[in-house]
This record gives C-alpha cells, sequence and structure tokens, in this order.
C-alpha cells in the first residue's frame, strides 16, 4: 500500500491505495471526482487530462502515489464554483460538445494549451495540440473553434489586466 | 420564430452539466454494496471448450463469485437473439446459430465471453479472472466472409450450412438482365467496404442491482434504447418480467448504433447481481469494446451497371456479401437488407435494379448498424460507379449524376422505397459553387508545379431516415413496432415536463425537443425540462437510431402538443367566457385573438389544477400522451465535394477542402444540425483513410487498440464547408428528414473519388493509408 497527500481542486486530501492506483483511479473512486473520464486503456484519448502542478497530464499515466505532494485541478475544480472558465463558455457557445465525454480532457488540455501559448493560437496550432485528445462526436470543427475563441478572449482579459497594472 | 424556438441556433441546455465535470455516466454510478466484474473471454477465435476451471480464482482476495455459463443455462437465461426475421429467395428462414450470454461448449471469436468474475475492487477482479483456468481444443478459424463459403470452411454453427446465414434477393432479376442486353456500355467494378469499430468515446458499462426484499431488478446500461433492452430482456432473455425490471440509460457517452443492441454483459451482471447478491458493475476496457462492440460495414460487392449510348442508366445488378461475424447481433440482419439494398437506386432513375446479399458468419465479432447502418454501403457503391462511369465514358462526373437524377416526386424506385420529396440538383449546385469546382483545374495545376497530385471527388448521396412505418417494416420481418411516444405534462405552475422514449447520448434532445415546445406554447426554455433514458419514468418508446429522434420521436411530442394546446384554449377560453376558436397562444398566454383579453399561461395551468372553475365536464390536469407512428421514411439527401492533395512521394493524403450541401427537410437548431453532420463527415472520412478493424487468418484482432486502429484526430481532418437547401419531408407534422448519419453516409465516396482522381487508378481499398495510396501510384505508373 502507499500513503498518498496531495491537494485536489485546493482541498487537502490523505489515504492509503494500493500501490498499482493510478491518479485518475484515485480521483474517480476514491474522492468521488468523476468529471475526470476513462476511455483508453493506453493513453491516447485524453479523456482523463488533469493538471498536476499546473501542467496537463493524463492522469491514466501516472500512479496516484507520483502525485503525492502534487497540486492537481480536475475539472471540477477549474472555477471556483462562480462563473464558468472562459474555456467551458466557449465550449458552450460554440457547440464543442456532444456527448461530453471527452470534454473535461478537452477543456483541460485547452486551458493549458492557452496558457502555453500567451501569443495566440491558429487553426493549425490547436489542431496540432489536440493530438492527444480524442473525440467522436464533433469532428473536432467547433472544439477548434472553441479554442480559438477561449484563447482571443483570455489574451484580452490578460491584456486588460496588464493594462491595469501598469 | 421566436430566440428560442424553432429554427433558432439555442446553445445547449445540456452543456453546462458536461462543462463542469457534472455528467452521470454508467460507471459514475455507485450503489451501496457495489462490487466490480471481470469478463474472461475467449484468447481463440474458433475452439471448443473442454474443462473451465475456477477452484483457483474463487479463493482469490476478495472474490465473492466465479460464475459460468452452466450455472446462467441452469437458471433459465435465455440465448441472444436478432429480432429481425428474413427469409432467403428460396424462403427458407434465416439460419440463427445460437448465442449463449457465457459460452458454454464452444467460443467462436476472440473475446467471446466465458466466464464472469465478481469481486470487490476491479483490480482484484481482473487478478481473479486470469487465474481461471480454461481447456480449450483450438479448431481453424475463417475471418474473411468471402472465404468462409469456401469448400472445406470450418463450419461456426450446426445451423447454418456453409456458415450461410441467408441468401437474400430484391428488385427484379428477369427485368435487369434485360435491361443489359439492351445496354450501350456496362461498368464493373468490385467494392469493398471496410470493417470499422464505432469507438464512443465512453466504453461499454452496465450495472447490475437485484433486490431481493422486491424480487426487482434495476439495470444501468449505456444503451441508446433502454425500453428496448427491457422489452428483450424480458421477453427472450427471461431475466426478469417486465414490471420487475427497470432499464435506466443515464448521460451516455455516444452511440453511433453499437449502443443500440443488448450484449451478453448486462444481463450477465443482472443475472450475477441475483447469484452474488451483490449489485454488480462492469465497465469495458477500451480493448475490451474492440473486441466485443459489435463492428460496421464488411461488405465485399460485385456491381454492374448498364448504360444506354446516352449514358441514361438503364439496370443496376449487386451482389453482395455481408460478414455478420461470430452471431447474429439484434438487428444484424437488417443492415445488409433493408437498410443498404433498398438505397440501391442512389438519387438517380434506374428502371431495374436486382441485388443479391449473401449474410455469412464468420469468426469475428458480430457486425451490425454503424452509423449509416447498410446507407454508407450503398452510397459508397452507387457513388463509385458513378465517378468510375464517368471516367470511363470521359464526361463530367457532375454531368452524368445530373442526367440520371430523379427529378419528380413521389419517385417510386425498384427497391421497395418510394422517395416523397427532394431537390437533387440544387444539393448539386450549391455544392459546386461552394467548392469553387470552375477554379479546380487551375488548383490542379498549381499543385502540379508543386509536386502535388490534387483531385477532386463527387458523391450525391441519400438515404431513408426516420424509422420506420411499424406495419411497413413488420411485413419485412421487423419484430418490433418503430414508433415513438411521448407525454407532456404541464405542471400548476405552467412549467412543463416532456417524457419522450427518444434517448439523447450526443444529439441535444434537452435542447431541441424544449425548442418545439416554447415555439408551441410560448414559454421560456428554461422552463422546460425533458425527461429521457428511464423505464420507470418513461412509457414504452424505442430510442435514438436511424436519424430517427427529430423525425419520429418530435412528432410524437407534436401529437401530444395539440391535445395540450386544445385543452388549455378550452379552459382559457371557459376562464374569459370566448369562444376556444378566437384563443391563441402568444407571449405567454391565451389571448382572445384581436381583443385585449389574455389568461398567463400559467394561471391557465394553474385553473387545470385547482379544478375551481373548469368546463363542464373536464377532468383536471394538463398530461396529454400519444404515440406517433410515421408514415414512411424521410429521404435525406445532399451532394459532398472532397478535394484533396496528395505527396506522391509518400502517399500523404491532404484534405484541402470539404463542402456539404445537405437536404434535411426543415430544422430544430442550425448549430445542432452542423455539429452533426461535421461529427458524421469526420467518421466518413475515418473510413475513407484511416479506419479499418484487421484480424488476422487465425482470428486475432490486430486492432485493438487507439495504438492500432487509427482513429481521426483534429490534425487529420479540415474545418468543413456546410450549407443546406432544405425540401420539407411531406410524411410528419415537423417536415423533418433527419442528419444524425448523412455524413457518415456521404462522405465515404467524395473522398475516394477524389484520391483516386488525383492519382489516376481506381485500384484503391479503404481506408487509403498513405502506404496504399503510394502504392496504387507506382502501380499506375508501371
Amino acid at each position: 500500500m502507499s500513503e498518498v497527500s496531495l491537494t485536489v481542486n485546493g482541498r487537502r486530501v490523505s489515504a492509503s491505495v494500493e500501490d498499482r492506483t493510478l491518479l485518475v483511479h484515485f480521483l474517480r473512486e476514491h474522492i468521488g471526482l468523476t468529471g475526470t473520464h476513462v476511455g483508453c486503456d493506453t493513453s491516447q484519448c485524453g479523456a482523463c487530462v488533469v493538471h498536476v502542478d499546473g501542467k496537463a497530464m493524463k492522469s491514466c499515466s501516472m500512479l496516484a502515489a507520483q502525485a503525492s505532494g502534487s497540486d492537481v485541478v480536475t475539472i471540477e475544480g477549474l472555477t471556483d464554483g462562480g462563473d464558468l472558465h472562459p474555456v467551458q463558455a466557449a465550449f458552450k457557445e460554440h457547440h464543442g460538445l456532444q456527448c461530453g465525454f471527452c470534454t473535461p480532457g478537452m477543456i483541460m488540455t485547452t486551458v493549458d494549451m492557452i496558457a502555453r501559448h500567451p501569443e495566440g493560437l491558429d487553426e493549425a496550432t490547436v489542431r496540432a495540440e489536440l493530438e492527444g485528445n480524442i473525440c467522436r462526436c464533433t469532428g473536432y470543427h467547433n472544439i477548434v473553434k472553441a479554442v480559438l475563441a477561449a484563447s482571443k478572449t483570455m489574451s484580452k482579459v490578460s491584456k486588460g489586466k496588464t493594462k491595469k497594472a501598469a | 420564430m421566436g430566440i428560442e424556438g424553432v429554427g433558432a441556433r439555442v446553445s445547449r441546455k445540456e452543456d453546462k452539466r458536461f462543462i463542469t465535470g457534472s455528467g452521470r455516466y454508467v460507471d459514475d454510478m455507485v450503489v451501496p454494496g457495489m462490487k466490480h466484474a471481470m469478463f474472461v473471454r475467449s484468447p481463440h477465435a474458433h475452439a471448443q471448450i473442454k474443462k473451465i476451471e475456477v477452484k483457483a480464482a474463487q479463493a482469490m482476495p476478495g472474490v465473492i463469485g466465479v460464475l459460468t455459463g452452466k450455472e446462467l443455462k441452469a437458471d433459465g437465461i435465455g440465448n441472444l437473439i436478432c429480432g429481425w426475421m428474413i427469409h432467403s429467395k428460396d424462403g427458407s428462414p434465416m439460419k440463427m446459430g445460437a448465442w449463449s450470454p457465457l459460452a458454454v461448449d464452444k467460443v467462436r471469436y476472440v473475446g467471446d465471453a466465458v466466464v464472469i468474475v465478481v469481486a470487490d475492487t476491479k483490480a482484484q477482479a481482473r487478478d481473479a479472472a486470469e487465474a481461471v483456468e480454461i481447456t480449450y481444443k483450438e479448431l481453424r478459424a475463417v475471418t474473411d466472409a468471402s472465404k468462409a463459403m469456401d469448400k472445406g470452411a470450418p463450419q461456426i454453427h450446426p445451423e447454418a450450412e456453409n456458415n450461410l446465414i441467408f441468401d437474400w434477393d430484391i428488385g427484379n432479376a428477369d427485368e435487369t438482365a434485360a435491361a443489359f442486353k439492351k445496354a450501350a456500355h456496362v461498368v464493373k467494378m468490385d467494392v469493398i467496404n471496410n470493417r470499422l469499430v464505432p469507438n464512443a468515446m465512453e466504453p461499454r458499462a452496465a450495472l447490475g442491482h437485484y433486490d431481493k426484499a422486491e424480487d426487482h431488478y434495476t439495470c444501468w446500461t449505456t444503451s441508446q434504447n433502454p425500453h428496448v433492452a427491457r422489452l428483450v430482456m424480458s421477453a427472450f432473455y427471461n431475466v426478469a418480467p417486465e414490471n420487475k425490471l427497470r432499464v435506466i440509460a443515464p448521460d451516455v457517452g455516444g452511440g453511433f448504433g453499437s449502443k443500440i443492441y443488448i450484449y451478453p454483459e448486462e444481463l450477465v451482471c443482472l443475472w450475477a447481481s441475483k447469484k452474488t447478491g451483490v449489485p454488480v458493475k462492469w465497465v469495458a476496457d477500451r480493448t475490451e469494446s474492440f473486441l466485443t462492440d459489435a463492428h460496421g460495414r464488411d461488405h465485399h460487392t460485385h456491381a454492374e451497371m448498364a448504360f444506354d449510348k446516352d449514358h441514361k442508366i438503364l439496370g443496376f445488378k449487386v451482389e453482395t456479401k455481408a460478414n455478420l461475424g461470430a452471431y447474429m447481433s439484434l438487428f444484424s440482419s437488417a443492415t445488409p437488407t433493408y437498410l443498404y439494398a433498398t438505397l440501391l437506386s442512389g438519387q438517380y432513375d434506374i428502371p431495374a435494379i436486382h441485388a443479391n446479399v449473401k449474410a455469412i458468419y464468420t469468426n469475428t465479432a458480430p457486425v451490425d448498424a454503424y452509423r449509416g447502418a447498410g446507407r454508407p454501403e450503398a452510397a459508397y457503391l452507387v457513388e463509385r460507379m458513378m465517378e468510375v462511369s464517368a471516367r470511363q465514358f470521359g464526361v463530367s462526373p457532375a454531368e452524368l449524376r445530373r442526367k440520371n437524377f430523379i427529378k419528380a416526386f413521389p419517385h417510386q424506385t425498384p427497391v421497395i422505397m418510394c422517395y416523397d420529396a427532394g431537390d437533387f440538383a440544387t444539393s448539386l449546385d450549391t455544392a459546386m459553387k461552394a467548392a469553387d469546382y470552375a477554379g479546380f483545374e487551375k488548383r490542379r495545376e498549381k499543385a502540379k508545379k508543386d509536386g502535388k497530385l490534387r483531385g477532386m471527388g463527387f458523391s450525391c448521396y441519400i438515404e431513408a431516415c426516420g424509422i420506420a412505418p411499424s406495419a411497413a417494416v413488420g411485413s419485412l420481418g421487423a419484430g418490433v413496432g418503430l414508433w415513438e411516444s411521448a407525454e407532456v405534462r404541464v405542471n400548476a405552475v405552467g412549467t412543463i415536463e416532456v417524457l419522450t422514449g427518444s434517448h439523447s447520448h450526443g444529439q441535444g434532445h434537452e435542447t431541441t425537443f424544449a425548442q418545439l415546445v416554447a415555439e408551441r406554447l410560448s414559454v421560456p426554455l428554461d422552463s422546460i425540462s425533458i425527461v429521457h433514458g428511464d423505464t420507470d419514468k418513461v412509457q414504452m418508446g424505442m430510442g435514438t437510431y436511424g436519424s430517427r429522434s427529430g423525425a419520429v420521436g418530435m412528432s410524437a411530442i407534436v401529437k401530444a402538443l395539440d391535445k395540450v394546446e386544445a385543452k388549455a384554449k378550452k379552459i382559457a377560453a371557459h376562464l374569459m367566457e370566448a369562444d376556444e376558436a378566437d384563443i391563441v397562444i402568444e407571449n405567454g398566454a391565451l389571448k382572445v385573438a384581436g381583443t385585449d383579453k389574455n389568461v398567463p399561461w400559467f394561471q391557465m395551468a394553474l385553473a387545470a389544477y385547482t379544478a375551481h372553475n373548469l368546463p363542464g365536464g373536464m377532468e383536471p390536469g394538463l398530461k396529454e400522451t400519444a404515440f406517433y407512428d410515421p408514415a414512411n421514411f424521410t429521404f435525406p439527401a445532399g451532394c459532398y465535394i472532397c478535394e484533396v492533395e496528395i505527396d506522391p512521394d509518400t502517399g500523404q493524403t491532404d484534405i484541402v477542402q470539404f463542402v456539404a450541401a445537405d437536404d434535411f427537410g426543415n430544422i430544430i437548431n442550425p448549430m445542432i444540425v452542423e455539429g452533426q453532420v461535421h461529427g458524421g463527415v469526420t467518421q466518413g472520412i475515418g473510413q475513407a483513410i484511416l479506419e479499418g478493424a484487421n484480424y488476422d487468418a487465425s482470428g486475432q484482432l490486430l486492432t485493438a487498440s487507439y495504438m492500432d486502429y487509427t482513429m481521426p484526430r483534429a490534425g487529420d481532418v479540415p474545418s468543413y464547408k456546410l450549407s443546406t437547401s432544405n425540401t420539407p419531408s411531406p410524411s410528419n407534422p415537423l417536415g423533418i428528414k433527419g442528419c444524425g448519419e448523412a455524413g457518415a453516409i456521404g462522405a465515404p465516396p467524395a473522398v475516394i473519388n477524389a484520391i483516386t482522381d488525383a492519382i489516376g487508378t481506381e485500384n484503391l481499398t479503404m481506408p487509403a493509408t498513405p502506404q496504399k495510396v503510394w502504392a496504387a501510384i507506382r502501380s499506375a505508373k508501371h
């Protein structure tokens, strides 16, 4: 057994888990956060993407024990209960989801992608960056639109903040 | 149209739970005392089971039960069945072999379930499953339908001699032969429609809970049609009578056909729950999904088309071998017959058609309906034939099609269908304009200068949706009627619940169905809730597949709304002492037309429930039910144009543009319709250039993970150019035709026609991978 202790969505959690417990199973089964999904068993589909210490991570590709001491954010913790995150809002506005199963992973990947591209995104970059997230419903068309729209919104927001700070 | 009513681009009511991680899928369900199941599956494609030894597994940590097919049979659980009877041309019924939910004597494909293990945790169940010892005697296997009828091929079921399930004919053989005698040109083709795995992103799952005190079962399952699941499990599999079995399909993560059927796992979980005394949950691994979800397509076809000297089509002859896999899945017999060969007339006026379909057992996963279901196979055949014929004649593919289009409706084809509305030339013109057809040769020249091969391909597809008139499908062998039901409940404060037998697993019914009600009753969208997916809440329904939820499911809601509206107007007229014929519903109120007199909607609803002042003899309350049985199929159609650029050095295909011009009849929410087309086209592009389920000769599935089976990724497809030019369907009250499957039906021929145009050879099979395209380019040069 492994003792794991980590922060999930701002809350400290500790548990004793089987050594082989994956982070995704820890999140879903031990602390009941079922928004993170399991869509494959080869780390291809991306339905399980969460943020570990600020980086997008497929939570099926690491053990819960490896995440011990980390700060994990899941789809449930993307906002602190208030309005939708701009990426969530963009997925809704642009119909970037249908069955919703891949959506949490798509959104967590997108938040990370936008953070890594403060200069902005173009369609080719978005499509290349979504390599690790599979969607069977949308044909990606509206996901790409949503990501580009969110990227624009967030760069406006951050520019606004910079101006204020100046 | 209001801002929330019919035709409005309303964002989806269901989105909030999905984007915040609050969706509830079967794997998210937890019930007290719940345990976990793993299935022990056959590693062999074809083998006799000599011995099953479970003692070691039973002794493993956390194990609650290890159960076999013998125990299942002893408890009277029935075999799985195919629910659509097809008769061979000699009049004999189809030869259905037995499919035991857990194999007893023999396994027939890799993945065939043999034993269920129930344990405290999934990991413990997995460990124990590995400790089950099964002794097999391996038999020779056959996976290719074109070889399964050969002399000496292994016999899969004793009931089906030479593995032939049925040998079925449609159309008129004599008239077709006569047409060929008159022909100036005959074009011949052999076409393979590649086997696909549906791959809904949510793997299949089931949670069975037997309540001993109530002698009652609950099954949470990933189903497109929970009521059909309950009906079949009650009536045929002997799980429990319907009143003792509740089936719930909560949020379901995509279906594409693969979640229509009742599989062994859900009924074994229900039975195992009774047997072990604990609720039993099973969730498929992705590899299990690849191995055991019903696959799609897998046709081998020879076709010949006869033309007169002016290139008018005279006749069409088709011979198809359809691989149905190791067992007959629930609707497997309908897919390569009435969903396929009835569409062989395409968009064209063809005087004589004859098709023969042989359905064949092989040692592969069962094959059934996958998005489009038979219609993609028909469209691919017809549209490849049109393109190849045009090239052989040296005429424009667009003009050959235009010359042969059906131009007057209704049009009776020689293969059952009566097309009731359409405008094929407008879709063709729209697509050609959107694709800048006129500028294509310039683009081709420029590509050539850059060392690239550029090609353009057309596809003018038609499909039959709105499935389906019950008496008609009954006469063709269906075991069920294909109507739909609806119940509209107006609450005392005027809010509304609509209970529907349709099931939403991505289609957005919670929004579109509510838009219909908002339009009709002039109430806010937020005051309307759509309830579906639970046999305890919703009366009998037939579910969602075959692009039927708009045309059939919403038509049932219209019928219920008619009744609600009539009663509401009677109440309002009574309250205002007016004539009910003068009452109109506008801006949230029932008004006396041409006056200021009105009763707000909520006040009328309250009056219905207080019942203090209702018209004499009227029952209190405001709740109405309707069943709608469609008058005809609907016929969505359209024109797709694909333009590709190919690197001759690598064989890599780049889809540089994809244009879709569809005719879906009337549209409730254009945003949702476009989303359906985007997804369907992407699955069609997947079939054309990426996806293929491949078995080796011994029956091992070589493409059983996302490492091996190429799913379309964002970088594989372009953004699409869509438009619609709609002729309303005359066969239902909303004029809806359906849009869910069009993309997957229309796209593959457009893509392959474009690639073959670019590389100058027709010698190419799907998926047209870079390797195949490269080899085809090389072979064309020599």
